[in-house]
């Protein structure tokens, strides 16, 4: 097996303590109260169309998308709007969110809430599209951009791949490996309304080696359909990077600064194909999703199925309670995820996971002269130069970053983890992003 | 409860440190040292110890009373710089001259430029260079290999292979008279011959070599690139003239071109960033490393070679940029 | 002997002279004309070079400010921050137009989220930005709209005139401000701005830039404005204006009369460089708010004689 697929340049192996796999995911039971952020995918927030003391219903319509790249939000439970507020979410801000005192489990009519396996395809393609939007799904791998404008390529292009997105290469995380050995089925299916909307012949399903259940579940699935293949890849990180995926599944590789639909291909999360079969099959919009819940001081290490807007704390709760020990609280994987300020935050659309990290591994290590070792020129998968970068960027010349193409970094972290010198040089390109972001706005203004 | 850290992602580190990755140089070098022990006798070792111990010794004295700076001796840079430096000199350089080569090495080649990483130059071959030029005989006068199993005797010196080569192409003496005198490859490869104590044996620099390869200390580009130009070029002059030009694997076997290639010119400061430079800088050497042991003065040109392409790192790090992800097509797109 | 000296001197000789008239005809053909008047401007500038002014260096400033003299007769738009007026009206003179005189300003630090006031939640680790902190989470006091106290703006003053201090991890400004501006771009909370230094450096204004309801401002911080409209009540001059929670004092309308320092309810209004208060004054807010806050009577005093050692003080109470 040693000449599986994978991306070329650069990549790290870090330990993947992958501690929750096989948990069955379990369903977490309904908070008293929900907090639904208004500003739970990439692009515009949504706008709430609910007003304090409204009664709804689960997967009733509260906020309409905010613009074209935005998505609907649909109240995850029953009951009354409480008010409308300034809550803190995964950004560490508080912005507007929609907050609702449970009341009851009362389901929106036309949902389709039993677990029958629906096979028949009876939509356009158009239909299936609306219906993705209707339902608010975003990307759940973490990136949450709208999964409906990826299904609309812009005019005078097209795909002629898709890509299920099942690499799950963060450590740690093993929410969609779960949902593809309880679900792949459904998954399938989801795949092949993907298809039939982006009006694609071939489908791929990326698994990385460290998932064989996985990956053989799924072959034999995808065995029955046309089209559809499982492509077993070699473990690397950031492999569940979009572009590294297609690089690797297809050989392709995406031009610096453009979408990936440039070279024929549409990436998808397991997670999000799950949601689009449920959202098409049986009505059913995005209020649910499988967060797994993980550390290593963590008693029990889970995998749970839970509502949209839930406190983060009763995750924790559920998969054991906070260890004393614990230091730093992460929104999703250990690589891309954020530090939280608080467990009150809720659950979004695109969280994928909840890790707890002892104090002990909380920290980083003292920095030390950079020593030109190169490390993390080989590790990194867009061939940047982070040492560079971090240089320019500590230095304030962000117009010699921007040539340097600081603006291509995919936030992998991959140059940091491998540091010898333990200088935060994420920190610095994030910095230089930020700083040339700013600069090409000014300039685009003129 | 804590209280909770926020910091940017990553949250992972690997156990990779400046530390570690100096400590593995160390080990790599032990093999090379046991040999030189093993001919050189204590000698060698005194010259090591006390290498190491004043490199040490003159990075805190400097950290602490010029720079009054963060102590960082513990990072093992100067044990490394320490051994180095050791490895270029002959095994019975006075102890004075040792001395002043460890403050020249990172008093000059490393402190001066501020420290670890921000060195242009190599700081043992700095010192090294300095050492020749300042005391050329002594640091000329190579002691015969002798296996410490022997008991001890005065020192007998006599010159290196390259050194023999060099004064007997001189004196008008043809190859084919000269040859019969030198070590046979069987003995280059142990380091039964005269040379810089650390420099002698070929199979325990590869050794030390192979461990930094396995635990990624270094990567292959350097060395191989290096190593086949001086095959290359060398094996050109000698299918020209083999009367007048000694054979390739005499020149990768002798002098300095292993250890070279393998400790000195992979030293991570003062290389290049990336493949393709790593690659002109390994060439670079390997040629000069030949024009001088061919046509220059001295027998031997890899500390000048390593040097002189030490201080075009900047400008090769310019012009090789790694390949980056989704150039190649842009072009094609726009 | 001799006559390889004499050779030498006339080979270098001629070459002297060849390059000479080489270098002549370049330079006259590539001569290109420039108003004598820049070189003047440029001279009487403090060539501080900050950018304040809006342009890239002193020499820019005396280039364009050349330009709309000769063209335009004005120097709309052109001031030194450094130099001030003093120099502007030196620039005009070379220029020969008369200006107006601008009120001298200076950064002020529209924050009091010290360590005491807004006590971390959290911990903060990683590269001392304030950029890269902004983008990440809302503050170790937790305020979204608070000072970082990583220190861009003391990165950025050219003229070390502000720092850190310690105790409170909030900037200083000292008197070296010369009102370049560049502190406030640096900033990416806005919370520094230019203000009037007033006369004799007497100044009022609001400590805080929380633009959030009262009852979560105050969460976060023990000094932040809630919005209450208490000042803008008081004020007589209309100086005061409330938007979304928050009081903003105009430093074009404010008389100085201090008024709005005495009834605000959490003290984010400043007043600096004033005597201290009159007994009979300092009685009065005590009676209004009784014994509640008996910090409310000490504080102006030991405000003052702080603000006495240095410009604008962030003050120093624990």
């Amino acid at each position: 097996m040693g000449l599986l697929k994978t991306f070329v340049l650069g990549g790290i192996h870090p330990p993947e303590n992958k501690l929750s796999a096989g948990q069955p995911v379990r369903t977490l039971k309904v908070p008293d109260q929900v907090v639904v952020p208004m500003g739970q995918n990439l692009g515009a927030p949504s706008k709430p169309v609910v007003k304090r003391g409204d009664k709804v219903k689960t997967g009733q319509l509260i906020a309409e998308a905010g613009g074209f790249i935005s998505a609907r939000i649909h109240s995850p439970v029953s009951g009354t709007v409480f008010k409308i507020d300034q809550v803190m979410d995964m950004s560490g801000y508080r912005r507007t969110a929609v907050i609702i005192k449970v009341d009851g489990d009362e389901w929106m009519e036309d949902i389709d809430r039993s677990d029958t396996l629906v096979t028949e395809i009876n939509f356009s393609p158009e239909e299936i599209i609306e219906k993705v939007k209707d339902a608010g799904i975003v990307g759940m791998g973490g990136a949450t951009f709208p999964t409906h404008v990826k299904l609309m390529p812009p005019p005078g292009k097209s795909a002629d791949y898709l890509l299920i997105n099942g690499v799950e290469c963060e450590p740690y995380l093993t929410a969609d490996h779960q949902l593809m050995l309880e679900k792949g089925a459904e998954i399938i299916v989801g795949t092949r309304l993907l298809m039939k909307a982006l009006k694609v012949k071939k489908a791929v399903i990326g698994i990385e080696n460290n998932k064989p259940d996985a990956i053989r579940q799924m072959t034999e699935l995808a065995a029955k359909e046309e089209g559809i293949t499982v492509q077993p890849l070699k473990v690397k990180y950031p492999q569940g990077g979009e572009k590294q995926l297609i690089k690797a599944v297809t050989g392709r590789e995406v031009p610096s600064g453009k979408l990936p639909v440039e070279v024929g291909c549409v990436v998808q999360n397991v997670g999000t194909t799950f949601a689009v079969y449920e959202a098409v099959m049986k009505n059913k919009p995005l209020i649910e999703r499988v967060v797994t819940v993980t550390g290593k001081a963590l008693s029990n290490p889970s995998n749970l199925k839970v509502r949209i807007g839930t406190p983060i704390k009763f995750l924790v709760e559920e998969a054991g309670g906070l260890p004393e020990d614990t230091g730093k609280v992460i929104g999703g994987g250990p690589m891309m995820g954020k530090a939280l300020a608080t467990l009150d935050v809720p659950v979004v659309k695109g969280t994928s996971g909840v890790l707890l990290m002892r104090e002990a591994e909380s920290h980083r290590l003292p920095e030390s002269p950079c020593i030109r070792c190169s490390k993390c020129t080989q590790v990194c998968p867009m061939g940047l130069e982070p040492f560079l970068l971090s240089r320019l960027s500590r230095m304030g010349r962000f117009e010699d970053a921007e040539k340097e193409k600081v603006m291509d970094c995919i936030e992998c972290g991959s140059c940091q983890y491998t540091c010898p010198a333990h200088i935060p040089l994420l920190d610095y390109l994030r910095l230089g992003k930020n700083k040339v972001g700013a600069l090409i706005r000014a300039r685009s203004k003129k | 409860m804590n209280m909770l850290t926020i910091s940017g992602s990553p949250h992972l580190h690997s156990d990779n440190s400046t530390r570690k990755i100096m400590f593995g140089v160390v080990v790599a070098l032990l093999p090379a040292m046991l040999v030189a022990v093993y001919y050189f006798g204590l000698g060698a070792l005194e010259v090591i110890v006390l290498s190491v111990f004043f490199s040490v010794f003159f990075e805190w004295l400097i950290q602490k009373y010029l720079i009054k700076g963060p102590l960082t001796i513990t990072d093992g840079s100067a044990v490394v710089t320490g051994i180095l430096l050791a490895f270029n000199v002959p095994s019975n350089l006075p102890w004075w001259m040792v001395i002043i080569g460890a403050l020249v090495a990172i008093g000059i080649g490393k402190m001066s430029f501020g420290g670890l990483g921000k060195n242009i130059f190599n700081p043992a071959l700095v010192s090294r260079v300095f050492l020749l030029v300042s005391f050329p005989v002594a640091m000329t006068s190579w002691p015969k290999p002798h296996p410490i199993t022997k008991v001890l005797v005065d020192t007998v010196t006599g010159p290196t292979p390259l050194g023999y080569i060099k004064e007997g192409l001189g004196a008008g003496k043809t190859l084919s008279e000269l040859i019969p005198h030198l070590p046979s490859y069987a003995q280059q490869l142990m380091g039964q011959m005269g040379g810089s104590l650390g420099e002698v044996s070929a199979l325990a620099i590869l050794l030390g070599g192979i461990y930094m390869l396995w635990k990624k200390i270094i990567t292959w580009e350097i060395p191989v690139s290096m190593l086949l130009t001086v095959f290359v070029f060398s094996g050109i002059l000698w299918l020209i003239n083999p009367q007048h030009y000694m054979d390739p694997v005499f020149n990768l076997l002798t002098g300095g071109v292993m250890l070279g290639a393998v400790f000195m010119a992979t030293d991570m400061v003062t290389s290049p960033m990336t493949r393709g430079g790593q690659l002109l800088f390994g060439f670079g050497i390997g040629l000069i490393t030949m024009l001088i042991r061919v046509w220059g003065a001295y027998p031997e040109g890899v500390s000048f070679a390593i040097l002189l392409m030490n201080s075009v790192v900047p400008l090769i790090n310019r012009g090789f940029k790694p390949r980056r992800f989704g150039k190649v097509k842009a072009a094609t797109v726009k | 002997m001799n006559h390889i000296v004499i050779i030498s001197v006339v080979v270098l000789g001629i070459l002297g002279l060849v390059s000479a008239v080489i270098l002549y005809f370049v330079a006259s053909k590539f001569k290109v004309y420039e108003d004598p008047k820049i070189d003047e401007v440029e001279a009487a500038l403090p060539s501080a070079n900050c950018g304040g002014c809006g342009y890239p260096g002193c020499r820019a400033f005396a280039e364009n400010a050349t330009k709309s003299a000769s063209k335009n007769h004005s120097l709309e738009g052109f001031f030194c921050p450094v130099g001030g007026n003093e120099v502007m009206q030196k620039v005009a003179g070379i220029l020969g137009l008369e200006i107006e005189e601008k009120d001298p300003m200076i950064a002020v630090v529209r924050c009091n989220g010290s360590y005491a006031h807004s006590p971390g939640k959290v911990k903060f680790e990683g590269v001392t930005s304030c950029a890269f902190a902004h983008a990440l989470y809302a503050g170790e006091g937790g305020c979204q709209y608070g000072c970082l106290g990583l220190g861009d703006c003391v990165a950025a003053c050219e003229f070390d005139a502000i720092h850190m201090n310690p105790e409170t991890g909030l900037p200083v400004v000292s008197d070296k401000c010369t009102a370049c501006g560049a502190c406030v771009i640096a900033c990416p909370r806005d919370i520094i701005e230019l203000r009037k230094k007033g006369p004799k450096d007497k100044r009022i204004f609001v400590s805080c830039v929380n633009k959030e309801k009262g009852a979560i401002a105050i969460k976060n911080c023990d000094v932040a404005c809630i919005g209450c409209g208490k000042c803008e009540k008081v004020c007589e001059f209309d100086a005061i204006t409330i938007t979304s929670f928050l009081s903003y004092i105009d430093f074009d309308k404010c008389r100085l009369c201090r008024k709005c320092v005495e009834v605000c309810p959490t003290n984010s209004i400043w007043e600096v460089n004033f005597k201290p208060r009159k007994p009979k004054v300092i009685k009065e807010p005590e009676k209004k708010e009784t014994a509640k806050k008996p910090e409310a009577a000490k504080k102006p005093v030991e405000k003052t004689s702080v603000a006495e050692k240095s410009v604008n003080t962030k003050k120093s109470e624990k």
